[in-house]
């Protein structure tokens, strides 16, 4: 198995304004692993997550991503990467409004360059495999809460992504509700390979992955391999 | 309807307007902005009748009065008087030739005095250009010393040529009248019918989108103001008086706007020296609007904006707990729609081929509501056309893929955002055709021809050989590459008054070289000597018919050079040749035609005609530009009272060049207001997206993509807009035609109009980007 | 309730006099249950026995609460070596975590590690936990739910305790 991480962060420092939220954080990444960010608020689990998405360029440190330095990377490659890459999932789901369901879920591959049937048809098994294929043809504002999630997710892996980002996705859902997402989420990454990381305070929620990683003052506390 | 408690919701809501934060402060000055723009733009239209009019007492209080009454004899305060008109390089130049026949005669209007001999006084702009190298030419032309400048009370415009000279060659044989004092008296003239529809186009072109600019501003959320709202109704206020409150926070800006606009128009008067359209060209103090169009602007505004601001406010909840925009948009009806549209046209069809341009009592109540339904049904007609539209758009890339989807959620913000620029386009489309027929017509009717020469002009002569030596002073100007000259009189019939006559029958006289008679008939050979009788072509309708012509003028025939009735002693006869010709006229360089006898210089001889005129036509060489201003200085060398025109006038296609730009530009900022708040909405709802926008950086979504997006979003509501304009427009200009009895002649006139548009979708785009770009970092994404 | 390690950690601040010792106890960790002098002299001569405690001083009058305890190396290793290690997630454990949070601060240690050290052995269960759930049947799920809903208000409970740490940390060191 090959035990080389994925996803490397080093020393990862961001400060907004006068605030530090990262200094000196680390994080590794294995393929196909979950793993949960914890932490109080204000922590900086956010920023770490969008520091190593590539969102957000730090002030300081090196991020490497299945092999290559990609701290430098430009703004458009960043983007590039993350349209082929990565997947999103956050807590209030983020779906365009005006767009159906399946419309959103294919946006990925159609930013990717796919046309549109191809895209949609696949969107459609995604929808269908999270359980919510009865609402491809509504719009998000006609959907409960749970539902959205699940959509979001779906949109989340619909590309194939290596890495699933997640930041609070059970946040606004009830007990039950969260608890399909989660599953869903967690049994579909498994299934395709890709790696999750998970922000969250729930520790409920946490429990659904393989390790935890605490976030406290701007850098990463406790990590440790699963056994 | 209880007036008490509208006073103070609307107080309360106006005091909001003006202490509600920083976002509601910035609302109220947008709304004040835009209407107070509108306002300026309405008060400069009802002022056009003033200024027009003023004109008319101006040049009637500067102009020489003899009381009504022919002056026989010079006394201690008469005068003789010229008015000289001229052209400077296409600018029009009018000037006062004054001979004072005693100590006691009146003074000008705008000087202190009477001039000395060989003196004038100038108007600021004439010494101006005097003064400067362009006016060298000038300078030439009026030998007079420039001693003093005429004051406004004596000019039309601030930018009038005009002089007022002591000319001591003045008699009263070369002169206007004999004057006492000066001025007429004008009665206050009912505007005559085109003018009046043009303002109240005008009126309903600027007026409605002010109203849709605030009904828009009505809009403007805000959240501050969103929450200000729900917070009224939870302490217990119902849902009529918070509706009143906003109305209120809309009245607020639109009284400011008021102001505002006041404000604009008494600044923009005192440039309205600096332009000048038609041939208008006002004082400051000439700017003033119509009393009665003012007070409809000071009522309406304010009025409209609570008004509009209660319908906007009809599809919104407000709820304790908050704004609700209610999300499931009724379909909607096109019918009464049409209704609308219909109305318009019923009132304004019957009256097709009715009005004369002359006439003033057209009904313009009738005309001007017709043109405000049609002009309200299109508008209205928008948000049913971009529902429809949009409805069957598919396809695409991913940027109108979601154009497309968030226009078919939200259509009707977008068209009532972009339906003001239907009035707009759709007015100014309409009276662009009705100026560009009016064009056609008065330069059609001028049948000048240009390529057999340039000018013409006019001068006395003291005899026959005076005259031609006029001519060959002419030719030899530089510049001219050839004349057209004859010297001109005319002939009495031979005999006594046959029974019935009151005045013996005349026939032109017209004497030149063979090259210059082959320009006024048809020859079939000329030699010097020859003499011919020209009748004019069938169906000529500027000359007798030749019976009329052959009793005077018949070769062989006996005339005499004078009046024997007047004539003391030996009258002076001559006999046409009976060997004279006769000759059909063809239609001379100025498109009349001549009629009468023309002979050359050897069979006349050294006759001598009564009071001979050289008649010149030139031909310039195009490339010198000063030539006709040399000619003209060369004629008026020889005779100052000589009058000298171009061909073609130039200078009337010119006025209409300058109504056609003002109607342009007035379009376009009323456009440009419009687009503003166009932009304002596009702003607010890209902030009000900032976490989705950032959600889809995340996922990697290109800059160029929402940029796209912003772009066709944009875009199709204002081109629906557009081509609902143009249909609209050219359906409205063609039967505004037709009720004058005109036809349409240049369907294109649409094109700046949209060019026009196009360049507002490219505005409002681009300075949405850099809100854009700095919503699309991903700081929307942070929630802690 | 390892009442042994707590009398040990009430001494690795300052030597103590067996009565100072019950008082000290009573004060901070007996709640209602005021500790016997018997389990006092008990637990002091078992700890004596190992070695981790050593008689200072003896006050004149005899008995053992007379006695001045004082804590050796080896007693201070093994306070440290116990609140370094996670207590068994099981239910009603606040008392327990709530002593080792109030001994680490006043012998100079930081909460934060300790609840670090907890909260990855409850997750650990709760992995197990949620495991089992997904895979088993409905009575599994009950009982799995039961379980973790607890663990979780242990670690929720911790959070809050570690928010509060200024304010204990005040108190404490009076």
């Amino acid at each position: 198995m090959n035990t080389a991480p994925l996803l490397e962060a080093t020393g990862l420092s961001k400060a907004y304004g006068p605030t530090a939220a990262l200094s000196g954080a680390d994080f590794a990444l294995r393929a196909g692993e979950v793993v949960a960010v914890m932490g109080p608020s204000g922590s900086g689990k956010s920023t770490l997550l969008h520091c190593l998405a590539g969102i957000v360029r730090p002030d300081a440190g090196t991020l490497a991503y299945d092999g290559r330095d990609i701290t430098a990377l430009s703004d458009t490659a960043r983007s590039a990467l993350r349209r082929t890459d990565f997947g999103f999932v956050f807590q209030f789901g983020q779906l365009v409004p005006e767009l159906s369901c399946v419309e959103n879920v294919a946006l990925p591959l159609r930013l990717n360059g796919e046309k549109r049937k191809a895209a949609e048809a696949r969107a459609l098994e995604w929808l269908a495999r999270l359980e919510v294929d009865d609402t491809a043809a509504k719009r998000p504002g006609e959907i409960s809460g749970g539902q959205g999630q699940r959509v979001a997710v779906a949109r989340a892996l619909v590309s194939s992504p290596r890495v699933i980002f997640a930041d609070e996705p059970t946040g606004a859902l009830d007990s039950l509700n969260g608890e399909r997402v989660m599953r869903l989420l967690t049994d579909a990454s498994r299934d395709t390979g890709a790696a999750v990381v998970l922000v969250t305070h729930e520790a409920r929620v946490a429990a659904w992955s393989d390790r935890e990683v605490v976030v406290r003052d701007g850098s990463v506390r406790s990590s440790e391999w699963a056994a | 309807m209880n007036p008490r408690v509208w006073a103070r919701d609307l107080a309360l809501g106006a005091r909001f307007a003006v202490t509600g934060g920083r976002s509601g402060v910035l609302r109220t000055l947008l709304t004040a902005a835009g209407v107070g723009f509108g306002v300026a733009l309405l008060l400069l239209a009802s002022s056009l009748p003033n200024m027009l009019f003023q004109r008319e007492v101006r040049e009637s209080a500067r102009a020489p009065d003899a009381s009504h009454r022919m002056i026989e004899e010079p006394g201690p305060g008469t005068f003789l008087h010229y008015t000289q008109y001229s052209s400077y390089r296409g600018a029009a130049l009018s000037g006062l030739l004054l001979k004072p026949e005693g100590p006691g005669a009146a003074v000008p209007p705008g000087t202190d005095g009477v001039p000395a001999a060989g003196e004038m006084l100038v108007s600021p702009a004439l010494g101006r250009l005097l003064g400067s190298p362009e006016g060298a030419l000038l300078k030439e032309r009026l030998p007079y010393e420039v001693v003093g400048t005429i004051g406004e009370p004596g000019l039309i415009g601030p930018n009038e040529l005009r002089y007022v000279a002591h000319a001591p060659f003045l008699t009263t044989d070369n002169y206007d009248g004999r004057g006492l004092r000066y001025g007429w008296s004008v009665p206050e003239e009912p505007m005559n019918a085109f003018l009046l529809l043009l303002v109240v186009i005008a009126y309903v072109v600027l007026l409605l989108p002010v109203l849709v600019f605030i009904g828009t501003a009505a809009r403007f959320g805000g959240e501050q103001r969103d929450r200000r709202l729900a917070a009224l109704r939870l302490v217990g206020a119902d849902n009529a008086t918070t509706r009143r409150v906003a109305a209120g926070e809309s009245l607020a800006g639109a009284l400011l706007g008021l102001v505002v606009g006041a404000g604009l128009f008494l600044a923009s008067r005192q440039f309205a020296g600096t332009v000048e359209i038609w041939d208008v060209n006002a004082f400051p103090s000439d700017v003033v609007p119509h009393t009665l169009l003012a007070l409809l602007v000071l009522a309406v505004v304010p009025v409209s904006s609570v008004v509009v601001t209660l319908l906007a406010l009809r599809g919104v909840a407000i709820e304790p707990l908050g704004v609700v925009r209610t999300s499931t948009p009724r379909r909607r009806r096109l019918w009464w729609r049409l209704l609308i549209l219909a109305a318009g046209a019923a009132l304004l069809v019957p009256a097709v081929g009715g009005i004369q341009v002359e006439d003033t009592g057209i009904d313009t109540f009738t005309i001007g509501a017709g043109t405000v339904l049609v002009l309200i049904g299109l508008t209205g007609l928008l948000p049913w056309l971009v529902e429809a539209a949009v409805k069957r758009l598919r396809g695409g890339p991913v940027s109108w893929q979601l154009a497309v989807r968030r226009l078919q959620l939200s259509s009707g913000t977008a068209a009532r955002a972009v339906s003001g620029i239907v009035v707009a386009a759709a007015g100014a489309i309409a009276l662009q055709m009705l100026f560009q027929a009016m064009e056609h017509t008065f330069t059609a009717e001028t049948g000048h021809d240009t390529s057999r020469a340039q000018l013409q002009t006019s001068l006395d002569a003291r005899d026959g050989a005076d005259a031609r030596r006029t001519i060959d002073r002419l030719a030899a100007v530089e510049g001219v590459t050839g004349v057209i000259g004859t010297v001109d009189s005319h002939v009495y019939r031979h005999g006594p008054l046959r029974p019935g006559e009151e005045f013996r029958p005349i026939a032109p006289f017209s004497v030149g070289d063979c090259a210059s008679l082959r320009e006024y008939a048809v020859l079939p050979s000329c030699a010097d000597g020859d003499v011919f009788v020209v009748v004019p072509p069938k169906g000529a309708t500027d000359a007798p018919d030749a019976p009329r012509i052959r009793e005077t003028a018949r070769p062989g025939a006996l005339v005499t050079l004078r009046d024997p009735a007047e004539t003391k002693g030996t009258v002076p006869e001559w006999r046409i040749p009976a060997t004279a010709r006769v000759v059909t006229a063809r239609p001379d360089p100025v498109g009349l035609h001549r009629y009468g006898v023309l002979a050359t210089p050897r069979a006349i001889g050294a006759a001598p005609l009564e009071n001979p005129r050289s008649e010149v036509l030139v031909r310039l060489d195009p490339s010198l530009p000063d030539a006709p201003e040399v000619v003209r200085n060369a004629a008026l060398e020889i005779d100052p009272t000589a009058t000298v025109r171009g061909l073609s006038d130039t200078e009337q296609s010119s006025k209409f060049l300058s109504v056609r730009t003002g109607i342009l530009v007035g379009s376009t900022l009323t456009m440009l207001l419009v687009a503003a708040s166009l932009l304002v909405a596009t702003l607010e709802q890209l902030r009000d997206r900032k976490r989705l926008l950032s959600s889809l950086v995340a996922f990697g979504t290109r800059r160029t993509t929402l940029g796209c997006s912003v772009l066709w979003q944009t875009a199709v509501p204002i081109a629906l807009g557009l081509a609902l304009a143009v249909a609209g427009g050219l359906g409205l200009g063609s039967v505004l035609l037709a009720m004058t009895g005109q036809r349409v002649h240049d369907w294109w006139v649409f094109l700046p109009v949209v060019g026009v548009g196009a360049a507002l979708i490219a505005a409002v785009t681009l300075l949405s980007l850099p809100l854009l770009w700095r919503l699309m970092r991903a700081d929307g994404l942070r929630t802690e | 309730m390892s009442i042994g390690h707590t009398l040990l950690g009430l001494l690795e601040a300052g030597p103590r006099h067996g009565y100072d010792l019950k008082r000290a106890f009573d004060e901070r960790f007996g709640h209602d249950r005021p500790l016997h002098y018997g389990q006092v002299y008990s637990t002091m001569s078992r700890l004596l026995k190992n070695g981790l405690v050593v008689v200072e001083g003896i006050e004149p009058g005899g008995g053992p609460e007379r006695k001045r305890y004082a804590i050796t190396d080896a007693g201070v290793t093994d306070v440290a070596d116990w609140l370094a290690t996670p207590e068994k997630p099981e239910p009603y454990l606040q008392s327990t975590l709530y002593t080792k949070v109030v001994l680490a601060l006043m012998t100079g240690r930081g909460a934060a590690e300790l609840l670090d050290t907890q909260r990855a052995e409850h997750l650990r269960l709760m992995r197990e936990l949620t495991r089992r759930k997904k895979d088993g049947d409905l009575a599994d799920q009950l009982i799995c739910d039961h379980a973790l809903f607890h663990l979780e208000a242990d670690l929720r409970w911790l959070e809050l305790t570690a928010a509060r740490l200024d304010r204990l940390a005040e108190e404490v060191r009076r």
